[in-house]
Parts: structure tokens; sequence; C-alpha cells
């Protein structure tokens, strides 16, 4: 393809570092870029705090927070000044090691998926070919996170909200790989950047266009199964904040808890992103065949392509949760092994059939 | 021979998931519709900026405030001392001292208020057969004094001073 060759994965900056530092430069670029996805990550994470705490109080016929800056812009600095300066607190029997080791688990993991992220055609920091295989074992870690904070804080109650944490992350693990599976053997690759590219052209060319019916219904279990799986409403069983208090991270204050939140929101976006990844056409903007139109949607570069995609997702995962009910326990397996599982291996074997008669 | 339930066969199964899922994605449609049309129309707040706005702040028909008594231009009220109120009160917070005029007729003297014992329920208004008490709107009732929470409601009238009250 004329892509590849067109948009290679380097940017102007690595290669003025690999021209003026050709020794140590294969040192200074991955620092570069792990750096430049830290402070994305703190970013995002921040903006996305604001975002959800002002977009749920218009659901919710209210305002949010308004005191600090004009509507509340800088409320996320102030929680953030407030939860450095929170004494830490470790329960009684609390095993430490454990205990302070859990709430990095889940943070390290959005920080190695975001690495894999194709933001745009030079926007990636690496491109492992089996990108979408390193993303599920990656998610992995978020709950041996949960369940290492649940078990590890001596409470019998952080224990239970654990147990169906991680007995739902891992139920709802298995419809998301089908989907994953689903759209790798479509496009043949099983690489982000390569499934991006593999939805290159119109609009019509997205995986969620292009089957008929197929597309659109696998993007919707898709939003089904990565709700559950960042442990939102309707399937916030493991923290249910009405009820229950928190869950596995009840015991954790200050920066402990800061971690597992953060983690917790930036997992939105990178659930939304691979979403948009899968589905959305990643990077490429939303052509539909007018030359005119398409010129001015090509103008935009390729990473607020994305974002506004990905940032679309996150609206609806927002607009999930201050809508639905919560599900009992019972309700969310059976949704999962009755429901999903089924449909989704039916969906494969329809995929499977669509593509030996050539029609995607 | 003893009846059973006819197994389902896979039609009648299949059938039936897929009206559970077609149901079940239009409820949440709907729900769906309902919030994001909130979520639209920000004149569907209905949260008040309470300092910035106190000026204008209007407060509900519904809400109910501390007790009054209205007077009229004639400096009178419709209160005959029946004492009823003060019955009717669950917390004891009203007490109707009343004191005879020059002809020997029972008059109100003090009708005091013990505005820290009130709920604010409004039984003492639904009593009253003359319409002599009536519940404000006013919600700012911060004092730095426990003593400024008794009141006095009626004002004293400009006849002779009769207001020496018997408990």
């Amino acid at each position: 393809m004329s892509a590849e060759t067109l948009y290679p994965l380097q940017n102007g900056i690595g290669n003025m570092v690999r021209s003026l530092f050709p020794e140590t430069a294969f040192i200074i670029n991955p620092a570069l870029g792990l750096i430049s996805v830290v402070i994305l990550v703190s970013i995002l994470a921040a903006f996305l705090i604001l975002l959800e705490r002002k977009v749920v109080a218009h659901f919710q016929v209210r305002l949010g927070p308004m005191r600090v800056g004009y509507h509340g812009i800088l409320q996320p600095l102030a929680d953030g000044i407030k939860l450095l300066f929170k004494e830490i607190l470790k329960p009684k029997g609390a095993d430490s090691f454990t205990f302070f080791l859990a709430p990095m688990l889940p943070l390290t993991a959005t920080f190695l998926i975001m690495v894999i992220m194709p933001f745009d055609h030079h926007l990636q920091l690496v491109d492992p070919a089996g990108g979408v295989l390193y993303v599920l074992g990656i998610s992995g870690l978020t709950v041996l996170g949960i369940l290492l904070g649940g078990w590890s804080s001596n409470n019998k109650l952080s224990l239970l909200g654990a147990m169906r944490s991680g007995a739902q992350m891992i139920s709802f693990e298995i419809s998301l790989a089908l989907i994953m599976l689903l759209i790798v053997m479509l496009s043949g690759t099983a690489s982000l950047r390569g499934i991006v590219l593999s939805q290159q052209g119109l609009i019509f060319d997205w995986w969620i266009f292009k089957l008929p019916f197929l597309g659109i219904l696998s993007f919707i279990m898709y939003l089904v199964a990565s709700t559950a799986e960042l442990n939102r409403t309707p399937f916030d069983l493991a923290e249910a904040e009405s009820e229950l208090t928190a869950g596995y991270h009840t015991e954790y204050s200050g920066m402990g808890f800061a971690m597992f939140f953060f983690a917790e929101f930036v997992n939105m976006f990178i659930s939304a992103g691979l979403a948009t990844t899968f589905f959305l056409g990643g990077f490429h903007p939303p052509l539909i065949g007018i030359s005119a139109v398409d010129g001015l949607l090509n103008i935009i570069p390729g990473f607020l392509w994305f974002f506004g995609k990905t940032f679309f997702i996150v609206f609806v995962y927002m607009w999930f949760r201050w809508t639905f009910p919560r599900v009992r326990i019972d309700q969310l397996m059976s949704l999962e092994w009755k429901m999903m599982l089924p449909a989704n291996l039916l969906l494969l074997i329809l995929g499977a059939v669509f593509m030996v008669l050539g029609w995607a | 021979m003893k009846e059973t339930v006819p197994k389902e066969n896979l039609l009648e199964y299949s059938s039936r998931y897929l009206r559970k899922v077609f149901t079940g994605f239009s409820s949440l449609i709907q729900g769906m519709d309902i919030t994001i049309k909130y979520f639209l129309n920000p004149k569907t707040v209905i949260t008040q900026q309470y300092p910035e706005n106190r000026d204008t702040l209007k407060m509900f028909e519904r809400f109910r405030g501390p007790l009054s008594m209205p007077h009229d231009e004639n400096n009178e009220n419709a209160c005959t001392a029946c004492g009823i109120c003060e019955k009717a009160c669950p917390n004891g917070s009203i007490s109707v001292l009343s004191t005879k005029d020059l002809s020997g007729r029972k008059v109100l003297g003090k009708y005091v208020y013990r505005i820290s014992q009130c709920a604010f329920c409004g039984l003492c208004v639904e009593a009253c057969p003359f319409g002599a008490i009536a519940m404000t709107r006013d919600f700012e009732l911060t004092v730095y004094d426990r003593n400024e929470l008794t009141w006095v409601l009626n004002k004293p009238q400009n006849t002779s001073d009769t207001t020496q009250g018997e408990c």
C-alpha cells in the first residue's frame, strides 16, 4: 500500500534526534516518547474527570462544579492538590508490599496500552505485529491490580468487591477478545496501525458500516462489553457508589486512591480509542465521496479525527452511565454467558462466511 | 398421565431471545432519549447559584419558612388567642399568651414563636380557623445568639398597654 510509504512510522523530532545524536538516539527517542505518554495520560485524566463531572451534571439537571475557575475549569487541579495532601492510611494487618503495589498495576497498564495507540500516521510509539494480543494481555494487569488491592486491604468487603469485579472483567474480556478477533480476521492483521489502514477510503469502508448489520451489531456489543470491562454503570457492581462503599478501593486514600481513579478514567479513553481503531476508521476522516467536501475533511489532521471520534465514544459511555440503572450480578453473568457469548460466536461464523463469499 | 410443560423448540427459544433483545434495547433507548434532552437543553438546569443570585432568587410557592402573622394596614391581626395552634404544634414552639382587654374579653397579648424548636411542618397554619398565621418563604435564618430565635409575632397595639401575659 502507498500509505506505508507515504507516512512511515517516524516523525520529525525522532529524525532530528537521530541525525544529531546517531549514537544514543535509540535511548533518547524512547525516553521522549515515554515522557510524552506520561504527560498525555496526566492531562487526559484531569480533563476526563472534569468532563465527566460537567456532563453528568447536565444529564442530571444540575450544573456541576462552578466555583473553581470559569465554570469549574480548575476543579481537577484542586482535586489533585487535595489528594496529594491527604494522609495515606494503611489498614491494620494489611500486607504493605501488595497494598502499595496494587494501585500501580492498573496505572501501569494504561501507560503500556497508550504506547501502542495509533493517534495518527506519525503518532504511535511502537506498532507491534500482535498489537491486539498485547492489548488483551496488558488489560489483564488491571484485573490483577484490582484483585490484589481487594486482597491486601485485609477487609472482607473489599475482597468481595474485588472478587466480583475480577469475575466480571474476566467474563467480559472473552466477549471483547472475540469481537477483536472478528476485526482481526476481517482486516487480516493484528497490528493496530494495520487495522486502521485496512479501513482506508470512504466512510463506508469503516468496519462498522462495511459489513451489512454485522459491523454495527459488533460495535454495539463492543460498547456493552467494554462498559462492563471498565466497571462503569450499569455494570459497576464492584463499586456501586450509591450502595456499597467503593468495593476494592475502600481502604485506599490519598495517592493510592488517585491512582485507581486515574487508571479508571484513562482506561475509559483507551477503550474508546480502541473502539475508534477497530470500528470507526481510527485517524481517517469520514470521506463521503464528494471531492469538495472530502478536500475540506482531509485538511483536518488525523489525530484530531482520532480524538474527536474517541471523545464521542467517551461521551456515549458517560451517557450510558448516567441513564441506566445497575444490573444484578446474576443478570450480568447471564448477559455475558447466555446472550453475548453465543451472539459473538455467531457473528464470528457469519463474518467468516462473508469473507469466504468475498462480501467484506 | 401427568402433563408436563412442553419443551420449547429452537425456533421458539430464538424468537424469545430476539424479542428479549429488542424490547431491552427499545427501553434503553427511551431512557437515553430522556437524558440527552436534559443534556442538550441547559435551560432545564434547576440548580440555583445561591450567593450570586441572592437579589433575584424567588423561593417556591410551597416552601415553608418561619411562621409569621400578617397585619393589615391598621396594624391589626386576625388572631383571637384561641390557642388552637398552640395545641396543634407537635414541638411546643408556639405559646399564645392571652390577656383581657378593657371590656373583659380575652385578646392576644403576646404570640411567642420559638423558631429554634420549629420543624416547619405547617400544622399550626392548617389548624388556625381564622387564617391569622402564615408561613413565609424566608430561608436565611442564621443568627449569632440563640436568644434571637425566640420571636414575638404580633406587633404591639397602639391602645393601652394591656400586654401583661398570664401564663
